[in-house]
């Protein structure tokens, strides 16, 4: 069983530790880490909670390895908003299409939407539905997600009568 | 959910790769997007004692073009050859096929030649490659050979590769400029394996076929090549297949199984219409152009 140095940059903090070679990423980001925010839901690819982005691609946090992730990239659902705690667009979206219930998938499905609008790519609301094909939500809160999706896609978050303060 | 404990290596060279696998003497597991196996990993279902991460091999990424085909490295990611303009131009039942492998996410990681070299019969990987009659080039310290993707499935996860050997690359044979491609299939929900489907190329001289490519997927313990349907389509037009006779042909070879999704009796059933329809949709097309 071999033990590795790791080391990345998550949501612009360094994260070094040394780790069993089996450690997924997904662990490795809430044990040695502390975020949290990953949420490890089936732990084989299926459920989507666990979606972080990694050098600028949503991918599953439970089907990579840490040491896979060495000199990596790796942004959070905590590393979303400005530092400040603005919003980041997708997170708005959310909030205001009441995209989110009981929030277990949340951190997934935002860090899939932002990997895809941060290209620069301006993905249509198709684009938005079938890359969130990918996840999972057990509240069936899909409706709310998929207006989510169509306000990023027409350009309309903060537009909303439910916009309001930040929290 | 933990996979068992191992050793991970990530070799820079194919040499490399090579000599760790055959100094494990079959204990070792290669990843490339892991995509697959690492459910296995955390499901246990896998216990290597070395995991032999080939991500880091120089030149085991990207798509070039060799005589006669076009060659894609095997560690390149489903998401790049999904938007590959070579691809898309002469292997576009490939570019088809990956649109329905997995979701956005475990395409971002997963590759080409990881999903070739595991063998899952429902995936659409295997039954590309074995439709449009791709090689396969493999590796070992005992030298290099190549196998027909018809010849390297033996059963489910089960291939012809030794487990000292390591596929290098696979390269897909051209199918000629205004070839059809044919590709269909049966899922719950997108990104799950399917239920059944069928995946193919007809290449066209003139107005009738000239070489047909079909086979299945999760339609048996391997991807599984309708041999005699392909013989059958040789000579005709597309707008005169007797497509009746034809889904009879192409359902000899397969041998459906029963899992918690669906019976083989269901998979027979559907997997027939679905074939049918996919024919009838391709002649419908080329009669009214």
């Amino acid at each position: 069983m071999s033990e590795h140095k790791v080391e990345m940059t998550v949501n612009g903090a360094r994260l070094c530790a040394t780790t069993e070679a089996r450690t997924s990423l997904g662990d490795f980001l809430r044990c040695d880490g502390g975020w949290t925010g990953v949420h490890l839901g089936c732990e084989h690819g299926v459920c989507g909670a666990c979606t972080v982005i990694v050098d600028g691609e949503a991918v599953r946090s439970c089907l990579m390895l840490a040491v896979q992730a060495d000199g990596a990239t790796v942004t959070t659902a905590e590393g979303l908003a400005a530092p400040d705690g603005t919003l980041h667009p997708v997170q708005q979206a959310m909030r205001e299409n009441h995209g989110l219930q009981c929030g277990f998938c949340t951190p997934g499905v935002v860090c899939t939407f932002a990997a895809l609008m941060d290209r620069n790519e301006q993905p249509d609301e198709a684009e938005l539905v079938y890359a969130m094909s990918g996840h999972l939500c057990r509240c069936t809160g899909y409706q709310g997600i998929r207006k989510a999706a169509k306000a990023l896609a027409e350009g309309t978050v903060g537009q909303s009568e439910h916009a309001g303060a930040k929290a | 959910m933990k996979p068992a404990p191992f050793d991970y290596v990530a070799p820079k060279t194919v040499a490399e790769a090579c000599a760790i696998l055959s100094e494990a003497g079959g204990g070792a597991t290669v990843i490339a997007g892991g995509q697959t196996l690492m459910p296995l990993l955390n499901l246990r279902m896998s216990q290597p004692f070395i995991l032999v991460d080939i991500n880091h091999i120089e030149g085991f990424s990207g798509v070039t073009r060799v005589a006669g085909g076009t060659r894609i490295a095997p560690a390149t990611r489903q998401a790049a050859a999904l938007n590959d303009e070579t691809l898309a131009r002469y292997v576009p039942a490939l570019v088809r096929a990956l649109s329905h492998v997995g979701h956005h996410q475990t395409r971002n990681r997963g590759t080409v030649g990881g999903s070739v070299a595991l063998g899952e019969p429902a995936a659409e990987m295997p039954a590309t490659a074995v439709a449009l009659g791709a090689t396969i080039e493999i590796a070992s310290v005992r030298g290099t050979r190549t196998i027909a993707a018809r010849d390297f499935y033996i059963g489910p996860y089960m291939t012809a590769l030794e487990p000292d050997e390591l596929v290098t690359g696979i390269v897909y044979p051209d199918w000629g400029d205004s070839h059809v491609v044919l590709f269909n299939e049966l899922a719950r929900r997108p990104g799950d394996f399917a239920l059944t489907g069928m995946v193919g190329a007809l290449a066209l001289g003139g107005s009738t076929i000239a070489r047909a490519g079909l086979a299945w997927l999760a339609m048996g313990p391997t991807p599984v090549a309708m041999a005699e349907a392909e013989a059958a389509l040789i000579g005709q037009t597309l707008g005169s297949i007797d497509i009746a006779a034809l889904s009879e042909l192409a359902m000899r070879p397969t041998a459906p199984f029963d899992d918690h999704h669906a019976s083989a009796e269901y998979r027979r059933t559907v997997g027939k219409r679905l074939f049918e329809k996919t024919l009838r949709a391709v002649s419908q097309v080329k009669e009214a152009a």
